[in-house]
Formats: structure tokens, C-alpha cells, sequence
């Protein structure tokens, strides 16, 4: 054998960029994730738009719907998707065996928040050009703190989505992103505002990333403009999601 | 021997503790109590030692997984807990478990991995060298433990490095795959690749290692290469001369006496199950079917086989290792 043996790294932002392309479309391929982060926000939205529980909030019904149907898509992909893939990769041992590569624990996480980040903006074209074909009308103000806000309800979900997946077993998190997706997502304020749930909900919504999410979105859309309670809020779950990740997040 | 080069992997005084654990009423428990050795460029270095011996976590303390709690360890030159991706690039891993994503294809895998180095090994050569290529449309999940193994081989190679590490590289391999990865193992030696493999497996060592450290409870019983641990604790008259162990079957409670030199140890191990071990020679052979004739003895079964590694691990720590 002739080979000349060592190899240098590639660059840190082709590693990167690499594994966010990498897991974007290992998440594309995959149909329940696909269902959870499209098909589920799109019914949703079309439910929303039939029936009249959405009535009497300042808006058309797909107009006040829309916000929080691309809330919904960021928990989908970053939460409840991420988490499960996240939990599953850490069992087969492919966390460990990425981290052993020159993409590192750093490179992996990082190629993580970017394959969130492509998903989601596959999402918001497809459920945007569904709401407009339903007669969307959003701000045009409020197109510049919602992206800014969708970026930042993506950080908070992954990091509580890696924060599940790095400390209980992959069929607890399957179990626990899948649930949380099913209450925040009812009950959450994240597609219902805070307005239509029920007394003690009403409340606590709005310290909760959902809730937190889905009310700064429709107030950029709705009115364009910046919901800085929320923003902080929202600020405050990923600093301490973050946080406990890397406290706790377990590698194998 | 030992070359005098600076070693490719240098371990001195490792201590690992786990915990705190519940069952040790959060108490600590240390899994590694001073494992040293040394591993060079072109030999193929062998950690052995029965399941829960600590190779596994001794291994992943110098691959930068496990966070050493003491002593010290050298990587090419580095420290894995601190080095960065320059060090990652130049060392390939080959985990127990695999660590590939059961929805993954081999080759778009193999491609993804090989992105991530500036001079990795060309994917194509790599699958034909591997045999990978009359797989590569299955998904990992539905591969065999065999296909798997070759897999996680090629993902530890994508990257040419010149440290390979190899977690149990057999486990689950058919004898023909196994032929084919031990080839390759010898071949990546020849070219200068400086290979840590752990294994369980005395066969394997036997097989591949140029050197080979016994670990034990977390600690190193004995090292050496794999003639001069055959030859351990023989007197010095024997050691020129190969020992090995003559195995039969015969009635039980035969009387061996006189028979054989007292250097010979005959045991029965079983009822009417005999092992007689040492440097045995010709005339020994020829006493022994001499005197199973003088007594009208013909045994059931008997074998000649070469001392092994295996009743080195024996005698060292008075246990089988599995």
C-alpha cells in the first residue's frame, strides 16, 4: 500500500455547513417528521381558516391565524423533530462517533441549529404560499421582527428539544416532545391566543416559549409591531435551556 | 520491541471515576486505577482484558470522549481533552456500537464523513476494498452485524488517518469478513498507520498485535509481545522451546506420575478430562501413548494445541475472561 497517511481538517464553516445540509435533508426524508412539520401546521391552518374560533380578534381568520401556524412550524422542526432525531442519534452512538471527526461536539450542535434553520425556511415558504393562496394579508412592517423572532422561538425550542434528548431515554423523548407538541400546541397560545383558552391558561401562556412565540408573532403581523416582553421571554427560555443542555446533555 | 520513536499514543497513570452513584451511596467509583502504555506508528497495539475490565473507557478517555479525572495522556503529541479538529482529523474511530444512523445508505454516509477532511481516502477505493459495494443501497438499519462492522471500519478510514483506533473489530463478522478486515488491518500497519485495537477477544490479539497489555480491574497486569506473554512465568530451560497443551478424553482418575517430565503439568480438569501443558516434546508424546498401551488405554478424543493467550489471561488473573 502506497497511501500517504493524515489528513488536515476541512474548513470549520464547510464542516458545518456539511452536517446542517446533512441532517436538513436526513429530516426532509423522513415522513412522520415531515408530517409533524408540515402536513399538521397546514390542516391546522386550514382548519383554522373554515371555522369561526378565531372570530372577533382584530383580523381576518387566516390573518390571525397564519402567525401562529409558523410558531407552530418552528416548535415542529426544532422541538418535537429535532429532539426525536437528537435522542435516536445519541443511542446508536452517532453523537459519539460524529464528535470523534473533525466536526467536533461544537461543529455537530451548530450544523444542528442550521438544519433547523433550512427546515424552517422551507416551512414558512410552504405554509406562506398556502396563506396567501387563503387570502393572507400580513403587515409588511412585521415581516422583519417576525423572521427575527422565528430565529429566536427556533434557538429556545432547540435547546429545550436537546435538553429532552440529551438526558432521558429516546422513547421518553419521543413520548415527551411528541405530548408537548400536542398541549403547547392546543393549549399553549401558540396557535389559540391567549384570549380563547380557558381562565388559568390565560395567564401562564404568556410565560411560556409557545405562548411567548405565537403572541409576538401576530403582533408583528397583525399590527407590525415589536413585542419586547415576549422577545425577553423568549430570550430567557433559551439562555436557560442552553444552559441546562450543556450542563446535562449526555453523550452517550 | 519498542521502537524509540516518540509514541503515536502515550498513557501514564490514567484514573477514571464514574459517579457519584446511587448503588455506592454517591459514593464515586473509579473504573481506571493507573492504566499506562504506548502505542507506535506501523504495529498494531493490543488492549486485552474481559468485558468491564476498563479498555473501553481507558480508550475513550484518549479519544477526547471521556474526561480523564487523573494522569496524563498524549495523542500525536496532544492532549485530547483540549486539541481541536487538526488532532480529530489525524486519528480515525471505530466505535463498539458503530455509531452510524441506522436511516443512513453507505455511500452518501462514507461522502459525508470524507467532506469533513481536506485528503480523505477516495470513498470508491474504500467500498471495493471493503466489499461495501455489494451493499451500498441498503439502509444501515438492515445491514448485518458483519456489513455494519465493515461500515463503521470504512467511517474510521474515510478520514486517512494516521491513528486508528478499533473497538472489538470482529464482533459479528463472518469468517470470510473477517479475513478481509484482518488483511487490511495488517496492510494499514505496513504503511505506517499506528493501530489501537481493544478486544476480549484473545484470538484477534493473537492474530494482529504487535504488542499487547492485559488490563484487569481497571489496572495493567501484564504486557509484552504476543510470544513473550506465551512465555511468561516458564522457567527459563522451557522458554526456547514452544509449550503447548495436549488435551484427551479417557477413563477418570488415571495416574499420571512418572510418566511425563515434572516441568509437564497434567491436570484433569473434568472428570476422565485431561490437559497436559508445558514445552512437550516428541519423546513426551511417545512416553505417554507408551504407557496408555502398557495399560490398555485408547482415549475417547485428544488435541494438541499451542499455549494461548488465553491461558496466559488464565494463570495472570485466575479467571477465565469471558
Amino acid at each position: 500500500m502506497s497511501r500517504v497517511l493524515g489528513s488536515a481538517p476541512a474548513p470549520l464553516l464547510r464542516r458545518i455547513l456539511l452536517q446542517g445540509r446533512y441532517e436538513a435533508l436526513t429530516m426532509l426524508r423522513n415522513g412522520e417528521q415531515l408530517i409533524l412539520a408540515v402536513v399538521l401546521p397546514l390542516l391546522a391552518l386550514v382548519g383554522l381558516t373554515v371555522t369561526p374560533l378565531l372570530d372577533g380578534l382584530g383580523g381576518t381568520r387566516v390573518d390571525v391565524a397564519v402567525p401562529g401556524i409558523l410558531a407552530l412550524c418552528a416548535m415542529s422542526t426544532a422541538f418535537t423533530g429535532q429532539g426525536i432525531s437528537t435522542g435516536f442519534d445519541r443511542r446508536y452512538g452517532v453523537l459519539r462517533f460524529l464528535s470523534t471527526t473533525p466536526l467536533g461536539r461544537t461543529g455537530l450542535i451548530a450544523g444542528k441549529i442550521l438544519a433547523v434553520l433550512a427546515v424552517l425556511v422551507l416551512q414558512v415558504l410552504v405554509v406562506g404560499a398556502v396563506a396567501f393562496a387563503l387570502g393572507w394579508q400580513p403587515t409588511t412592517a412585521g415581516w422583519l421582527p417576525a423572521l427575527v423572532l422565528l430565529v429566536l422561538g427556533a434557538a429556545a425550542f432547540t435547546a429545550l428539544g436537546l435538553l429532552v434528548a440529551g438526558t432521558v431515554r429516546p422513547e421518553a423523548t419521543l413520548a415527551i416532545t411528541n405530548l408537548l407538541w400536542i398541549l403547547l400546541g392546543a393549549l399553549g397560545g401558540i396557535v389559540l391566543p391567549a384570549e380563547r383558552l380557558p381562565g388559568p391558561a390565560r395567564e401562564l401562556v404568556h410565560f411560556l416559549p409557545s405562548g411567548a412565540l405565537g403572541e409576538a408573532l401576530r403582533d408583528a403581523f397583525l399590527a407590525g409591531t415589536f413585542n419586547g416582553g415576549a422577545t425577553l421571554i423568549l430570550l430567557l427560555w433559551t439562555a436557560i435551556a442552553g444552559a441546562a443542555a450543556i450542563r446535562w446533555f449526555k453523550w452517550n | 520491541m519498542r521502537s524509540p520513536d516518540s509514541p503515536v499514543l502515550s498513557i501514564k497513570g490514567l484514573i477514571k471515576d464514574v459517579g457519584p452513584l446511587a448503588s455506592l451511596d454517591g459514593k464515586m467509583l473509579r473504573v481506571v486505577s493507573g492504566v499506562s502504555l504506548a502505542a507506535e506508528r506501523g504495529q498494531v497495539t493490543a488492549l486485552l482484558g474481559a468485558n468491564g475490565a476498563g479498555k473501553t473507557t481507558t480508550i475513550e478517555c484518549a479519544q477526547g470522549l471521556q474526561r480523564r479525572s487523573g494522569g496524563a495522556v498524549t495523542l500525536l503529541g496532544q492532549d485530547p481533552d483540549t486539541a481541536g479538529a487538526s488532532l480529530r482529523s489525524r486519528v480515525g474511530v471505530m466505535l463498539q456500537d458503530g455509531g452510524l444512523p441506522p436511516s443512513a445508505r453507505p455511500i452518501p454516509l462514507l461522502k459525508h464523513i470524507a467532506g469533513m477532511y481536506q485528503n480523505p481516502w477516495p470513498v470508491d477505493e474504500l467500498i471495493g476494498r471493503l466489499g461495501i459495494d455489494t451493499f451500498s443501497r441498503t439502509t444501515v438499519r438492515r445491514l448485518s452485524g458483519g456489513q455494519r462492522q465493515r461500515l463503521a471500519l470504512a467511517a474510521a478510514l474515510v478520514g486517512n488517518p494516521e491513528v486508528l483506533f478499533l473497538d472489538e473489530p470482529s464482533a459479528g463478522l463472518d469468517p470470510q469478513s473477517r479475513q478481509l478486515v484482518f488483511e487490511l488491518i495488517s496492510e494499514l500497519r505496513d504503511a505506517g498507520m499506528g493501530i489501537i485495537l481493544t478486544t476480549h477477544l484473545m484470538d484477534d490479539a493473537q492474530r494482529l498485535a504487535d504488542y499487547v497489555y492485559i488490563i484487569d480491574a481497571g489496572r495493567n497486569v501484564a504486557e509484552g509481545t504476543v510470544a513473550q506473554l506465551l512465555m511468561r512465568n516458564l522457567s527459563t530451560d522451557n522458554a526456547q522451546e514452544h509449550v503447548r497443551t495436549l488435551l484427551f478424553e479417557a477413563r477418570p482418575g488415571l495416574d499420571f506420575t512418572g510418566v511425563l517430565p515434572a516441568a509437564v503439568d497434567v491436570r484433569e480438569t473434568r472428570a476422565g478430562s485431561y490437559a497436559a501443558t508445558g514445552a512437550l516434546t516428541p519423546e513426551d508424546l511417545a512416553a505417554l501413548t507408551a504407557w496408555w498401551a502398557a495399560h490398555g488405554i485408547m482415549p475417547g478424543s485428544m488435541s494438541l494445541e499451542a499455549r494461548s493467550l488465553e491461558d496466559v489471561f488464565l494463570d495472570i488473573s485466575g479467571r477465565e475472561i469471558r
